[in-house]
């Protein structure tokens, strides 16, 4: 789309009919009509209670309306690694997931640590098809040694600061990130893995990866971490951590003394985090690797109890494309990640809503009120009157199976090929308008 | 791509009856009367890891089958150049092998390979993972001296950790219910190691360990695949070492195994080496049938 068209279109006013909204901000869970005009939310109200006329009109019946999703965890792989995944193709693939916003991974080449890259990420040009987040990095090159210049940073749009794909391992330089991030009110987001402890490894340690001669990674590398950045949040004044693709019970015990202790510290879980388990890989099938790396049954257990009691903010995908040759190779040696952008709601519901008994109102706030919270965002995260016009509408019933092949990402590096999933994205509206309807 | 048939990727998920198979038919295998049952079939050896053995041993058996071996080593062919795992096998398969040989250090190589190329794989080794005719060349052994599975005691000492010889001879063992004790430092031998199939037992003592077995596998330590881990030699050759003193609380009659290279001096002494009831030698000696066997079965031809 051309951005004069998406212009034209934001001008426009478009009248969402028949739904059912559920904005968890607003505390709404109730049938409810939603006009959008100029890019912003004009008009919540009853069934056809709305005022305000309309050029379009949007047939919601039988379906839930809820503020557009945040996904706080994406790797677009620009600049530098375009083989991967662009701007283009990875917010296609947002927006084929219901996600009007997505947070940038800086750990690109270059890495984005400097205000130069962050203005470069937030051009028109990049061509992005859902609102782009620039995330920087908290150290220059992310090596871990000097910290960037937070404040600059800030002032050309970083939205939180974080060396993700690595820790912020030395003591020092964490301490004066979350000091820094305080001053500044800017979240410092936290790879925690102790890599002096998962040296070589490719997996979660356990019998499966003494089974198939992997080296595990000790699900004490991420809590190790995870206890002593909430130990400092809980001394530093204002200090606001936030915990990457949190995937261990004992990181949340952690959190939950952080939380406990009012300090500013927030998490997030993955999809694949909270289906798969260690056991769940098949043997040597690269599309399984990932890091965190998929857990014991009983981290799943304890990520599900944290996702339905409120412990967890919010659902981040940590879509992380790689190019198939990048894939298909010896397992220790090929790429972490997986794409997740295009299954992320329908596993929630199928895992947490159908199995879990999670209730929507609070899924939808594990991709909305919760991600928006973590990182500030204004006027998104819920449909009040007023705040920008990103809305999410989507099929809770609908049953269909994902099919890797048709991936709007540049990438299929997915477990979830073939899985028949519950729960579909119908339209994402992106400031008023349609990006993407299915 | 399901894995051609004939592949043999590792020992945990044959089952007991095809290993009963192999096993007799290796003992219908010699090298010194050869059957051309492979006659004009091109077996690729692609190893990415050292090993005097198991290679030389394929290489026999493939040729007293009457096959053409091609050896592919990392060093001086492509791979070292950075081709991919994957175009090798590609490339030998255009090449014309109707079977691959392969070692490699890291575990699940072959099986990538084989879901790959629709040749059969033969995984001679792969990381820490399994080595299947390892496993069945030493069951080979352990029957010609024992007999029957039937109520064996089988201790495997040592760097358990680090051992695809000893995770593929776990599974293989299991499968006949044999009682495996598995005994070795916390490092080497982790609690979990017991999980990996049924019938497994761990202690830290060669007292425990020995009393009452038949079978004493040695393993060797293997200073290359430590990576970080420090291991207290001279604390190991004192708990663990195998010495006369130690082999008299075996069964009288026991018979001590290792896979090879055996460092002396260090898992075990020469004089346990070179006794009476070692049986390092016979061990690679049955290498060469048993592997003739998986050879033929590769190729349909286990008849």
């Amino acid at each position: 789309m051309t951005e004069k068209k998406r212009a034209s279109l934001a001008n426009s006013s478009l009248l969402i009919k028949g739904g059912h909204l559920i904005d968890p901000a607003a505390r709404v869970d109730a049938p409810m009509d939603v006009l959008l005009k100029n890019g912003r939310v004009a008009e919540v109200a009853a069934p056809n209670k709305i005022r305000g006329r309309a050029d379009q009109k949007l047939d919601a019946r039988g379906l839930i309306v809820a503020p557009g999703f945040i996904d706080l965890h994406v790797h677009l792989r620009e600049p530098g690694q375009t083989h991967k995944e662009t701007i283009p193709t990875g917010t296609a693939a947002a927006a084929a997931g219901g996600f009007t916003s997505v947070c940038t991974m800086p750990n690109t080449i270059p890495v984005v640590d400097s205000v130069e890259w962050i203005e470069w990420l937030r051009e028109p040009e990049r061509g992005a098809m859902v609102n782009v987040f620039a995330i920087a990095a908290a150290t220059q090159a992310s090596q871990g040694t000097a910290l960037t210049d937070f404040r600059a940073l800030q002032g050309a749009g970083a939205i939180a600061v974080t060396d993700d794909g690595k820790p912020i391992l030395e003591d020092a330089i964490m301490r004066r990130a979350l000091v820094l991030g305080g001053e500044l009110s800017l979240p410092v987001v936290q790879h925690a893995e102790d890599t002096r402890m998962t040296e070589n490894c490719s997996m979660h340690a356990g019998a499966q990866s003494f089974r198939l001669g992997l080296r595990g990674m000790n699900a004490a590398a991420e809590a190790s971490i995870v206890e002593r950045d909430v130990l400092l949040a809980m001394q530093i004044p204002h200090a606001r951590l936030h915990v990457a693709h949190l995937s261990t019970a004992d990181a949340l015990k952690s959190v939950r003394r952080g939380k406990r202790a009012k300090a500013r510290v927030s998490c997030e879980v993955t999809p694949h985090h909270f289906t798969l388990t260690d056991e769940d890989m098949r043997d040597y099938d690269s599309n399984y690797k990932m890091n965190p790396p998929l857990r014991a049954a009983s981290d799943r257990e304890a990520l599900l109890d944290a996702l339905g009691d409120g412990t967890v903010e919010a659902i981040a995908t940590d879509h992380a494309p790689h190019a198939a040759h990048e894939k298909e190779m010896e397992f220790e040696r090929a790429a972490f990640g997986i794409t997740g952008l295009e299954t992320a709601l329908a596993l929630a519901i199928t895992r947490l809503h159908r199995e879990k008994r999670i209730p929507l109102m609070r899924i939808v706030e594990l991709f909305t009120a919760g991600p928006a919270r973590c990182f500030d965002f204004r006027g998104r995260g819920s449909l009040v009157r007023g705040s920008f016009a990103d809305v999410t509408v989507f099929d809770a019933k609908k049953q269909w199976t994902f099919d890797a092949a048709q991936s709007r990402s540049k990438s299929k590096n997915t477990p979830f090929d073939g899985w028949k999933l519950t729960g579909k994205v119908v339209a994402t509206i992106v400031g008023g308008s349609l990006v993407y309807s299915g | 791509m399901n894995p051609a048939r004939g592949s043999l990727l590792g020992i945990e998920h044959l089952e007991a009856a095809e290993i009963v198979r192999l096993l007799q038919f290796a003992r219908r295998m010699n090298p010194d009367k050869p059957r051309p049952l492979l006659k004009g079939k091109r077996v690729l050896l692609l190893f990415y890891e050292s090993s005097t053995r198991t290679r030389s041993s394929f290489e026999i058996a493939a040729k007293s089958l009457g096959a053409h071996t091609v050896l592919i080593q990392a060093i001086g062919s492509s791979i070292e150049k950075g081709e991919s795992l994957l175009d090798t096998g590609y490339t030998v398969r255009s090449v014309g092998a109707d079977i691959i040989v392969i070692r490699h250090p890291n575990a699940g190589a072959p099986h990538v390979m084989a879901e790959h190329i629709d040749v059969p794989v033969i995984n001679a080794g792969d990381g820490l993972h399994e080595h299947p005719s390892q496993a069945l060349l030493d069951a080979y052994t352990i029957l010609r001296n024992k007999k029957t599975f039937k109520g064996l005691q089988v201790a495997i000492v040592g760097d358990i950790f680090h051992s695809r010889v000893a995770r593929s001879a776990c599974h293989l063992l299991s499968k006949f219910g044999v009682k495996i004790i598995l005994c070795g430092p916390p490092e080497l031998v982790p609690d979990i190691a017991i999980t990996l199939a049924p019938g497994i037992r761990g202690t830290r003592h060669m007292e425990d360990a020995l009393r009452g077995t038949d079978v004493v596998m040695l393993l060797r330590v293997q200073k290359e695949r430590l990576a970080g881990l420090r291991i207290d030699l001279p604390e190991y050759i004192a708990r663990y070492q195998m010495n006369t003193a130690r082999l008299k609380l075996a069964k009288k009659d026991a018979i001590v195994m290792h896979p090879g290279p055996i460092i002396r001096g260090l898992e075990l002494t020469s004089e346990v080496a070179d006794g009476p009831q070692a049986r390092i030698l016979e061990e690679v000696h049955n290498g060469v049938p048993t592997r003739m066997a998986i050879l033929a079965r590769a190729m349909g031809k286990m008849r």
